[in-house]
């Protein structure tokens, strides 16, 4: 936008939602700046000394007046606390029918990786109106995705994923940038999204088509080179390491007593630490990937693993409650695992079929499939 | 009807120089560098804090430079982030935070309570020897090739990534910290038993009240700093696996333990000012403060609320989303305290008696600023806004309307209120108001600005920038250059004044306060004879009836009107 206030663009359903609150609190603030700076001037005016040692009538002060000035501030603030709530739960509350993205922040760019398998660095393209989330992690400091014309921001974190969504509502290139500082070329970590309309962007998709794609080279990395099918039979024979089939958004019952429901955070940890959560029933016999499997090559895996939980496309769940405005289905997706690596996969690996039916994820598992 | 009572003006009586005071009993360095007394103790902490005012002011200069254009063409980036972080580190730990309770607390709390000296007058010494170790600790960071992770110290980068010398600046910190809890442990103890005869707690200045408050805060949150920067070090020597997700350890951690000093530490840096302003507001319009205990609690609110909110820094971190909205309610809450101060410093100017001199109009400027910082604070405590905003120049305009206009404004408006009692001299009047008037006028400039960048997505700590941030960037830029003149003269005219400004009365301003009714500047022993206090906080009375404690000399008669009333 250009006017004479700098603005920013607008390009997400969000913005619209950020900036409201944002003008809300533009007029606040002015409202108590502008009564303040005009009850002091007046005063500094009347009551300006005349005389030098004159002494005015002490006043003690007002109940009344401080409760006053307690309880509407307190109000006001209160308003705008819930309006804030309200808005970041919309934030963060991944949609569970969104396009998902893989970033990978590293000193100093960003690498995506679709699903379909296209690979970019510093720019990411995406269809407008449609919901693309984004799972990201870092291969070394804490970064944080920023796209101002899309009014949202999250750290990337190692160690550990992070979610953030967005529906873009304009095409454009929009500024990416890092927000968080990560050391020399902190201000270089800059790049593009590109939002495309839809035609644009399956032309696109389709011209970056011969990259394999995500799941079809965790695939890869799962059976052959790192071996752990080996172990992990897809129908939870031999007994040494827990079936992954339907793993995804199901609560795995530990060694010693508790839960975990199981989302990217956990399989990354077994992977990388298998000894932190162990299923009930198993032998503590898994070695460690650590400093074996990149970041991106982790995130393959858990691409791959997902994909034997059909019908789920995450298995977060942000803290923040399911919202009712929030059920209308965006547009049939491709972004369901099964789905996307058709396209491509030079490996000649399909994506396996699951073998339990789809949709009737077992709400518990333990080690049901020791011999 | 007219309830103002005044009285006959005084006869100014020449003053004669000569008095045996704080300044002139003892002469030599040792007299200086082995004092106990708490005046002289706060001198050498004035040197010294406004030795690094001025270095971090220098890197703040070359910030500013840089980013006149969007290129980084002045410094390489290495050099940039450097500049930044030391600009943080010097400002925050070196100025802000000791400024108005070392050098101000240090000479006021004793003499305003009626106290020969504080409680502990060789710990008093030990801490301004623990900040100046703790400050060559991080001046040689600085001179063997600078620190360069922000003054935030983030984990991993600190731990893990940075080759700079963050070891060295962490030890100046760790260091600097204990400075923080010997003069916080000091100031309680002396609150609570060294008041005179009759200063009961309701009749404290409300100075004193928020000098109470910091030093909570002061001895609770700061070893959680030691803690925290020991443990960073430890990661970067011995790898001990805390913060660094590598070694097992978790970043978030880091943020957590590093907000939960440096929130509260925020409250260090604010509320001694508080109490500054609450002092000038009271005795430039010559009222008692409205709402009194309102005000006097309302430090003690913000100062245990303040521990609880420092999850808002973390609002995009990855916190959990429920955490977060503890942390931005609480938020919320601890702003109705700071509300209904600015409405009761506003509330105290009805019908009262307000003078132009330089002080007030630093108070007044203080009111204008802190309410913009505090209500810009609402922005980032409200989550979904923040999300947009984190790590934006808005965070850099707000906490710079916080820190700057307000810490730096009481302070300075502090400094000139008590100079005639801490060197017996006047300021120049006239270059007093202009220097507040460039101050008021440059700060807007530079950091006004800042709120439209952020809010347009340019985030912090960026050594080169898009095109399009550029002509904010030169408004502030230009803005920077006012408000470096702006605070440069009170430094050069006051330094003048110790040798050509008018000799000052014992009470040039006419006012009830303990710290009026001795010698400026006051004796060694601030009174000849213990006083005892008959009357209430900021009850002003005529000045013959202003009851003088000690001995004057005949130049102590006060002069007042000063020329320009």
């Amino acid at each position: 936008m250009q006017s004479w206030i700098p603005f920013p663009d607008s390009a997400s359903t969000f913005s619209g939602q950020v900036d409201a609150l944002y003008l809300f609190m533009v007029g606040v603030t002015t409202f108590f700046v502008l009564l303040i700076s005009a009850v002091i001037i007046f005063f500094i005016i009347r009551y300006r000394r005349q005389l030098p040692f004159e002494i005015p009538r002490p006043i003690a002060g007002s109940l009344k007046l401080e409760s006053l000035w307690t309880i509407i501030p307190f109000i006001i603030s209160m308003g705008i606390f819930v309006w804030g709530a309200s808005l970041v739960v919309t934030q963060y509350h991944v949609p569970k029918d969104a396009l998902e993205v893989y970033v990978v922040g590293k000193q100093w760019m960003w690498k995506f990786q679709h699903l379909t398998g296209q690979r970019e660095i510093n720019e990411l393209h995406v269809p407008v109106g449609r919901k693309v989330k984004l799972v990201m992690t870092t291969e070394d400091v804490i970064h944080s995705f920023y796209v101002p014309a899309f009014r949202t921001k999250s750290d990337v974190v190692p160690g550990r994923y992070t979610y953030i969504w967005f529906e873009a509502t304009k095409p454009g290139r929009y500024h990416l940038f890092c927000a968080e500082y990560c050391g020399t070329n902190h201000s270089g970590m800059t790049g593009s999204v590109v939002v495309m309309e839809p035609s644009d962007y399956e032309n696109w998709l389709s011209g970056n088509a011969n990259q394999e794609s995500p799941v079809a080279a965790g695939q890869r990395l799962f059976t052959e080179t790192l071996g752990c099918a080996s172990c992990h039979k897809e129908d939870g024979t031999g007994g040494r390491g827990p079936a992954l089939t339907g793993l995804l958004g199901s609560t795995v019952l530990l060694d010693g007593g508790q839960s975990v429901t199981a989302n990217e955070d956990y399989i990354r940890e077994s992977i990388l630490n298998p000894r932190a959560k162990l299923v009930r029933g198993f032998q503590p016999i898994m070695p460690t990937f650590q400093g074996q499997v990149s970041e991106e090559q982790l995130l393959q895996l858990i691409s791959y693993i997902k994909s034997l939980s059909p019908g789920k496309t995450s298995g977060i769940e942000t803290s923040a409650p399911a919202r009712s405005n929030n059920p209308q289905t965006g547009p049939a997706t491709s972004a369901t695992p099964a789905a996307g690596p058709q396209q491509t996969n030079p490996s000649g690996a399909t994506p396996p079929k699951p073998a339990s039916s789809p949709g009737t994820t077992p709400a518990t598992r333990t080690g049901g499939g020791r011999p | 009807m007219d309830t103002r009572t005044t009285s006959a003006p005084f006869e100014p009586v020449t003053p004669t120089n000569y008095r045996v005071n704080y300044l002139n009993a003892r002469y030599g360095i040792a007299s200086w560098l082995l004092t106990k007394d708490h005046k002289r103790i706060a001198l050498l902490y004035l040197g010294s804090v406004t030795l690094f005012f001025l270095l971090g002011g220098i890197y703040a200069m070359a910030i500013r430079l840089e980013l006149l254009t969007p290129q980084g063409d002045l410094v390489e980036s290495n050099t940039y982030n450097k500049v930044f972080t030391q600009h943080g580190i010097l400002m925050v730990f070196f100025f802000l935070i000791p400024a108005i309770p070392a050098v101000l607390g240090n000479f006021l709390v004793p003499i305003m309570i009626g106290a020969k000296d504080l409680a502990f007058p060789k710990i008093n010494l030990l801490s301004w020897y623990v900040y100046v170790v703790g400050g060559i600790f991080t001046l040689w960071a600085l001179v063997s090739g600078g620190v360069d992770t922000g003054w935030t110290f983030y984990a991993p980068y600190s731990t893990t990534y940075s080759n700079s010398y963050v070891t060295l600046a962490g030890l100046g910190v760790f260091i600097n910290g204990f400075s923080s809890i010997l003069t916080g442990l000091n100031f309680i103890v002396t609150i609570h038993t060294m008041r005179a005869p009759g200063m009961t707690w309701f009749r404290l200045p409300l100075f004193i009240w928020s000098h109470y408050a910091t030093s909570l805060v002061m001895i609770l949150g700061t070893p959680v700093i030691a803690i925290t920067v020991l443990l960073l070090a430890l990661e970067r020597t011995a790898r001990i696996g805390i913060f660094d997700p590598q070694l097992g350890g978790d970043p978030v951690l880091f943020q957590h333990m590093f907000w939960f000093y440096s929130h509260p530490a925020v409250y260090i840096m604010i509320l001694p000012s508080m109490g500054v302003i609450s002092e000038l507001i009271a005795n430039f319009s010559r009222k008692n403060i409205f709402g009194y205990s309102f005000v006097a609690f309302s430090s003690i609110a913000i100062a245990v609320f303040g521990f609880l909110v420092w999850g808002h820094h973390m609002f995009v971190s990855s916190q959990s989303l429920y955490a977060g909205m503890v942390f931005s309610f609480l938020s919320f809450a601890v702003a109705i305290p700071s509300a209904v101060k600015v409405f009761n410093w506003t509330a105290t100017l009805y019908q009262s008696s307000i003078s132009y001199d330089t002080p007030m109009l630093y108070a007044l400027g203080f009111i204008g600023l802190f309410t913009i910082g505090g209500m810009t604070g609402l922005f980032l405590a409200a989550m979904g806004l923040d999300v947009h905003v984190h790590d934006t120049y808005f965070v850099v305009a707000h906490f710079h309307y916080v820190m700057v206009g307000g810490t730096l404004m009481g302070y300075l408006g502090g400094l000139h209120y008590w100079w005639p009692k801490i060197s017996g001299r006047m300021y120049p009047e006239g270059w007093g108001r202009f220097a507040a008037l460039v101050v008021f006028v440059g700060f807007n400039l530079t950091f006004f600005p800042q709120f439209l960048l952020g809010y347009m997505g340019m985030p912090r700590r960026y050594h080169m920038y898009a095109p399009e941030f550029q002509v904010l960037n030169v408004m502030s830029s230009a803005g920077a250059s006012i408000l470096g003149l702006g605070v440069l003269m009170p430094m050069i005219y006051l330094i003048w004044s110790m040798r050509y400004g008018r000799v000052a009365a014992a009470n040039p301003w006419m006012l009830p306060g303990l710290e009026w009714r001795t010698a400026s500047p006051p004796p060694t022993e601030n009174f000849e004879v213990t006083p005892v206090v008959t009357w209430e906080a900021y009850e002003f009375a005529p000045p013959e009836e202003l009851q003088v404690i000690g001995k004057f000399e005949p130049g102590d008669r006060p002069d007042y009107p000063p020329a320009t009333v």
